[in-house]
């Protein structure tokens, strides 16, 4: 048992020698969301390094990695969320739809108004179900009087597939709802500002199998729509519900391909140790 | 092996839950001796003030003579003899009165009240000029203290500051009922007094009333705005570690301190009026505000940071953030502090002294520069007084003072209660 895990480590450290490039294939058809050169800094601590990804229209990717790995934190570049923290420092580009995020013109307010995103623990409001799914559609005024309004929140919740089962509590506090319940009234939240992507940071780690399932259920039907970005630590999860992976190491992004390319053909050992269950 | 470590465990155990009895009854004894002290207090505070709630009125059947109120046919209420109005209906009481130093000795069981109450019907209404009133007026504080049995009758008449003769006439009135105690409306709607019997506690509650508006007008917004840019929008720096070091410090200075502060800046520097309430109410300000931001600050933390996050995801910007999300949740915190800095203002009496609040002021203060007292001082001001009378109104006072606070930390708690979201 020991002397495998020493083996391991001695094997990674050997591939950390050629990390240089991405393996299989950054690029897609459709891209949409285009990171280039994109390197984060947390004070002296280089968290992302020179990872290029191009993510389509209508596409969903999903990024794993062992803890640590980056992951989360290249996720919330897409949306700036980084921004909040004060030491982090983002360089590189990282373009939506042909225009630069991170370029001074771009208000972080209507790029997330654009880039939804889900976090990894339920987060509804402490306020009632309606006023949950109604606030982002308010504060980016997009229904014109109570009615559109009211359109735009059953629609989400339907879309969510939560309408069924709050319709008659509508005013009843969101906190008060299951936790798979609560993470998919989270995502009717994020859907009513009609985004473009939708960022998903581990949207399931803290639900049940059969919350996780109508979760995945619902990213299916949502990837019609929408390009969504998921962070996941579970491999079935992400063989399930995308349709490329991303496997990222200490900040570098070792290898993407199509999903089934890289759980049964992976190009690069540490992704082949990571699927494989070898480091983790 | 396991059987060793359970005997060891087992000699151990004794030990443990002897020291847990003894931890858990210092801990009963600790509560016991805070309890004890705290309904000594209150025993001694109410069996020492709550007669001062009730006051000693005499009966007169007063003859309104236009001869004295209206010499020269005008209702003369300057300088109409009122006073002597109420001696002659007392002096009726008691014909066998007579000779002038007999007379003065009668005329003292009377407050200087009477002549203003009588003052006062005719100011209301003229048309009693020339008839006979049946009145209660108030009678003076000896006659007060006796009547309550806080002058001893039995000793010797040298050693008490009422006569035997007074004492004849005392018990001769209540024989007749024309001596009642009744309700002490005076100690709710007068100002201060020279007298006891006429001092009452408006001026000063109201001293205290604008002095908190002031307070509560600049110290909310200024502490709450202050929180929240500290700790919504300030960067994490050696500055903002400086500023949160001087406002936990301010929050620990000696509060005449901020009474000299006030002197220098409000009312020698920016020439405000001294004794005001606007005065008063800025140094208070400066003494809560450290303590309304460190809890504003506080309550703001405890908002959990997924609620910021998700509204951030959403598109929400800073201020709608704070607005939206972190306000309302923050709300009952800040609230709370706040009633608890100003229940402290209120209790404040040191930095007034430096203010000139401490003046001995007979007109209930009309606005903010009127010259004015607070009620901890006014308490201050009547301990120092040796009239008997004023101790039991010094106790009445301060059981007003806490009324205020009790009432003042149960409003935070309520609200604390409603404004409370769970999630």
């Amino acid at each position: 048992m020991v002397t495998k895990m020493t083996q391991v480590k001695a094997d990674v450290a050997e591939e950390l020698t050629d990390l240089s490039q991405t393996f299989g294939n950054v690029r897609c058809e459709v891209p949409y969301v285009v990171a280039e050169d994109v390197n984060v800094y947390y004070d002296d601590n280089h968290a992302i390094k020179n990872v290029t990804l191009e993510i389509g229209k209508k596409e969903v990717i999903a990024l794993i990695g062992p803890s640590g790995c980056g992951k989360s934190t290249f996720l919330r570049c897409l949306n700036r969320m980084n921004d909040s923290i004060e030491s982090a420092k983002v360089t590189g580009r990282i373009t939506l739809g042909g225009q630069d995020i991170y370029s001074k013109e771009l208000d972080p307010v209507a790029l997330r108004a654009r880039v939804g995103m889900v976090f990894q623990k339920p987060n509804p409001f402490p306020k009632s179900i309606y006023d949950n799914v109604a606030y982002g559609p308010r504060i980016h005024g997009l229904a014109a009087d109570r009615a559109e309004l009211d359109d735009i929140v059953h629609t989400s919740l339907e879309r969510a597939g939560l309408l069924k089962e709050v319709k008659d509590r509508m005013d009843q506090p969101g906190t008060g709802l299951s936790g798979g319940q609560q993470q998919r009234l989270c995502i009717a939240r994020t859907i009513a500002v009609d985004p473009e992507v939708i960022l998903m940071d581990e949207p399931c780690s803290a639900l049940d199998p059969i919350a996780t399932a109508r979760i995945e259920d619902l990213m299916d039907e949502l990837s019609e729509d929408y390009a969504i970005v998921i962070v996941t630590h579970s491999m079935q999860q992400a063989a399930r519900v995308s349709k490329r992976v991303a496997y990222f190491h200490l900040g570098l992004l070792i290898e993407v391909d199509e999903t089934n390319k890289i759980f049964t053909n992976p190009q690069h050992k540490l992704t082949e140790d990571y699927i494989t269950g070898r480091i983790g | 092996m396991s059987s060793s470590t359970s005997q060891k465990v087992a000699a151990s155990l004794g030990r443990r839950h002897r020291k847990e009895r003894i931890f858990r009854y210092s801990g009963m004894l600790a509560t016991a001796v805070g309890i004890v002290f705290l309904v000594v207090f209150f025993a001694d505070l109410i069996g020492k003030g709550s007669s001062a709630f009730v006051q000693t009125f005499l009966q007169l059947d007063v003859e309104m003579s236009a001869d004295v109120i209206a010499p020269d046919g005008e209702i003369d209420l300057t300088y109409a003899d009122f006073d002597g109005l109420a001696k002659a209906a007392l002096r009726e009481q008691f014909p066998a009165v007579s000779g002038r130093s007999e007379r003065r000795e009668l005329y003292r069981l009377l407050s200087v009240g009477a002549g203003y109450q009588i003052r006062g019907l005719i100011a209301a209404d003229a048309e009693l000029i020339g008839t006979t009133q049946t009145i209660w007026v108030p009678a003076a504080a000896n006659v007060d203290m006796l009547v309550k049995g806080n002058i001893d009758a039995s000793t010797d008449e040298s050693q008490r500051p009422i006569s035997d003769a007074q004492i004849a006439w005392i018990e001769s009135m209540q024989a007749n009922d024309r001596l009642e105690t009744r309700f002490n409306r005076a100690l709710f709607t007068n100002g201060d007094s020279r007298e006891p019997e006429l001092a009452g506690i408006r001026g000063a509650l109201m001293g205290s009333f604008y002095m908190l508006l002031v307070t509560v007008v600049l110290a909310l917004p200024i502490g709450v705005a202050a929180a929240i840019y500290l700790e919504e929008f300030a960067p994490k720096n050696r500055w903002s570690d400086l500023i949160e070091v001087n406002i936990n410090n301010l929050a620990a200075v000696p509060s005449i301190v901020f009474g000299l502060l006030g002197l220098a800046v409000f009312i020698n520097w920016a020439a405000l009026p001294r004794s005001a309430p606007l005065v008063g109410g800025l140094v208070l300000s400066l003494l809560t505000l450290p303590v309304i931001i460190i809890a504003s600050r506080a309550a703001i933390k405890s908002v959990p940071p997924s609620i910021r996050e998700a509204a951030l995801g959403l598109g929400a910007s800073r201020m709608q953030v704070v607005f939206h999300h972190v306000m309302p949740l923050a709300m009952p915190g800040m609230l709370t502090g706040t009633i608890i800095g100003m229940s402290r203002a209120l209790g404040e009496s040191a930095p007034l002294l430096m203010i000139g609040m401490v003046a001995f002021i007979v007109d209930v203060p009309g606005g903010f520069s009127d010259p004015a007292t607070a009620l901890p001082v006014q308490i201050y001001l009547w301990a120092d007084s040796p009239e008997r009378a004023f101790a039991e109104r010094t106790s009445a006072a301060i059981m007003v003072l806490l009324g205020f606070l009790l009432l003042m930390n149960l409003v935070a708690v309520v609200l604390r209660k409603r404004l409370e979201r769970k999630w």
